[in-house]
């Protein structure tokens, strides 16, 4: 445990990548559906970014696009079919009992839905119990209400108003900072969020969000924020990775990607973005994506079928995500 | 087209009533997309539910509502029947889930067509390819299980479902907020074109807790707190001169592009809505709002502060 945790800096095939906790190198997961005459789906297709100490990333894109997908695979819950995760350059794959319990110490996650990731029949104090009989097994009762209150205390919760209820007691909003409280206890050098804020209402999200901020702030915690909300993902981020049907489109610095998108998937989905400060003409020039079948299953690019600006190239052959510029990476012909 | 008076809908528990709509008074005039937002649990879809369907344990326990000229608070089930569909269509809040997963598009709409005395199958069916056409469906649609499609073309399919009959007035709630922001800026611009380009329907009610979205589409914008009206108005008021605290702190703590956290960090509003077994007296915002007076515990009048904008606040007062 204590290896892994000192390995500051990775030495990757000769090349010294500084503070880069989690590699995500030519991940690939596939689905296979059906029993005789099945089908695959390509899930997430030759994925590759990494993440930096004290960085909060977004992943962003729609339903299917494989987001989630990745966030299972780094958490473990998932096998992937090929390619490698490294966590501090270890394989997370080949983990195995000490390693694999500091592995979970040091990355957690927390979903989007909090009524399902909790039982509904027991307190919400029986949520931590698992924390301590699993990982911090070493804790008296005392410490352990001292962790507990504290790191409600943290997620801006009165541990009075929330310890000794059942989940369906609290609110969507305070559940979800419970679950968040639970993850941060452990005080993970990696966060996977997975739409954490979706089901919340507008007014609470800011908070849980302001929180994560927070935690970066003061113990340089790294946060892989998966959302499909692009300004929640510009509010907080460093960094954006845009994901289409399994494969990375654009990703870099959130700035450059946001106010320079060069990919027509991102320029398409920042118009779509109901911003108050734009005024849309309701003029229905966006198309809408058909019934078909077998896009996860395109040669090409796979935004093509839906491109505005596709040429005969993008069908055949898939472009490579090429650095454009400094910290900004795209992967469509026409920039390239 | 609609107008709504001082409409109160609890909701029957052992515990006593829950106030969840209390004297909501407003009116959708024809041609207009009328928003209402607030958060979860503050009344809107209740609201909008008891106007197509009132089922125990919601209660109506005052107030009207008038829909070309009836009070369709007083109609009984046999009535009601009539005018669904026709007059009056939800889109109702999970529609993703709305379509009877055991038959195909056409079936579907063939059973709301007998329900309605229609006796012409044939033409019923060129209506519906026509229309799924018309948002951008093939007419294969019509043969498909509601599970073949995804979620923003399940979305589409359902909006050809209940506008089918050419309702006046069509209610969308939340429609929008199972979608990513692309398929949503679909469903708006043919929210937008059903009734100012194609006339399906004659009004639209919105409603939704993303205030972005409401700039968009909506004429007017009612924001509701708690059951109550807080403020009504005009959407560039609302939006950019916002008067109630509390549509202020809904607008203040909403993400924009081009505000980051390391720049600005947005405010959430402080505490927790309150449960409407027992409501705060008087404006039900006072224990969460900055500018509370000792005159907030007395319920505030709406008053008026601009053309056809309204609030609810003893700030305003004269």
């Amino acid at each position: 445990m204590g290896e892994i945790i000192s390995l500051h800096v990775t030495c990757i095939g000769g090349e010294i990548v500084k503070n880069a906790i989690l590699q995500v190198k030519n991940l690939t997961k596939v689905f296979k559906t059906g029993f005789i005459k099945g089908f695959e789906i390509r899930a997430v297709d030759n994925v590759n970014f990494t993440i930096n100490r004290g960085e909060i990333v977004s992943l962003i894109g729609e339903s299917g696009s494989g987001k989630t997908t990745i966030g299972k695979l780094i958490l473990r819950l998932l096998t992937p079919t090929s390619g490698q995760i490294l966590f501090r350059g270890q394989d997370v794959s080949k983990l195995k009992g000490v390693n694999l319990k500091a592995y979970y110490q040091n990355v957690q996650g927390v979903f989007q839905d909090p009524f399902s990731s909790v039982n509904p029949l027991y307190k919400v104090d029986h949520l931590f119990d698992i924390i301590f009989t699993n990982l911090l097994t070493d804790a008296d009762r005392e410490r352990q209400n001292t962790l507990i209150e504290g790191a409600l205390r943290s997620v801006k919760l009165n541990p009075k108003n929330v310890l000794g209820k059942y989940p369906h007691q609290l609110s969507g909003g305070q559940l979800q900072r419970v679950l968040l409280a639970r993850a941060l206890i452990l005080r993970p050098e990696l966060l996977i969020a997975d739409e954490i804020v979706s089901m919340l209402d507008a007014s609470v999200r800011i908070g849980v969000l302001n929180l994560l901020g927070e935690f970066r702030n003061k113990y340089g915690m790294s946060v892989l924020f998966i959302t499909h909300d692009l300004s929640l993902g510009y509010y907080i981020s460093d960094k954006a990775i845009i994901m289409y049907r399994g494969t990375i489109v654009e990703m870099g610095d959130i700035k450059k990607v946001f106010h320079n998108p060069l990919h027509p998937y991102t320029q398409m989905l920042l118009q779509s973005v109901p911003d108050l400060n734009v005024k849309w003409e309701l003029k229905r020039r966006i198309k809408p994506e058909k019934e078909e079948k077998g896009i996860y299953a395109i040669d090409g690019c796979r935004y093509a079928p839906r491109c505005p600006k596709k040429m005969e190239i993008c069908q055949k052959k898939r472009p490579e995500l090429l650095e454009v510029e400094k910290d900004h990476w795209v992967a469509c012909y026409i920039v390239q | 087209m609609l107008k709504v008076n001082n409409l109160k809908i609890y909701y029957k528990t052992p515990l006593g009533f829950v106030k969840a709509v209390d004297g909501v008074s407003f009116e959708v005039k024809k041609g207009e997309i009328f928003g209402i937002a607030g958060e979860s649990g503050c009344g809107k879809s209740t609201l909008v539910n008891s106007l197509v369907l009132r089922k125990p344990p919601m209660v109506h326990m005052g107030g009207e509502a008038i829909l070309d000229g009836k009070n369709i608070m007083t109609l009984n089930e046999k009535e009601y029947r009539k005018i669904r569909y026709t007059k009056l269509s939800i889109i109702p809040q999970y529609s993703l889930n709305a379509l009877n997963p055991t038959k195909r598009i056409k079936e579907i709409v063939r059973d709301l067509a007998k329900e309605h005395g229609y006796k012409d199958r044939e033409e019923i069916e060129n209506k519906l390819r026509e229309r799924l056409k018309m948002v951008g469906l093939s007419e294969q649609v019509a043969n498909m299980y509601p599970i073949e499609l995804s979620g923003g073309m399940k979305q589409r399919a359902v909006m050809v479902v209940s506008t089918l009959l050419d309702p006046k007035l069509l209610i969308a709630d939340e429609i929008t907020s199972a979608l990513d922001v692309t398929n949503q800026r679909i469903i708006l611009e043919l929210l937008y074109s059903f009734i100012k380009e194609e006339k399906i329907v004659d009004s639209i009610i919105f409603i939704t807790h993303d205030m972005g979205l409401l700039d968009k589409i909506a004429d007017r914008i009612m924001i509701m707190y708690a059951g109550k009206v807080v403020e009504i108005g005009p959407t560039e008021k609302i939006i950019n001169e916002p008067a109630h605290p509390y549509t202020q702190m809904l607008l203040n703590s909403l993400p924009r592009l081009g505000i980051s956290y390391r720049e600005i960090k947005l405010q959430e509003i402080p505490g927790e809505p309150p449960a409407l077994l027992k409501p705060p007296s008087g404006c039900r915002l006072h224990p969460r709002c900055p500018y509370a007076m000792q005159i907030c515990k007395e319920e505030p009048d709406m008053i008026k502060i601009g053309r056809n904008h309204f609030v609810a606040c003893h700030m305003y007062r004269g």
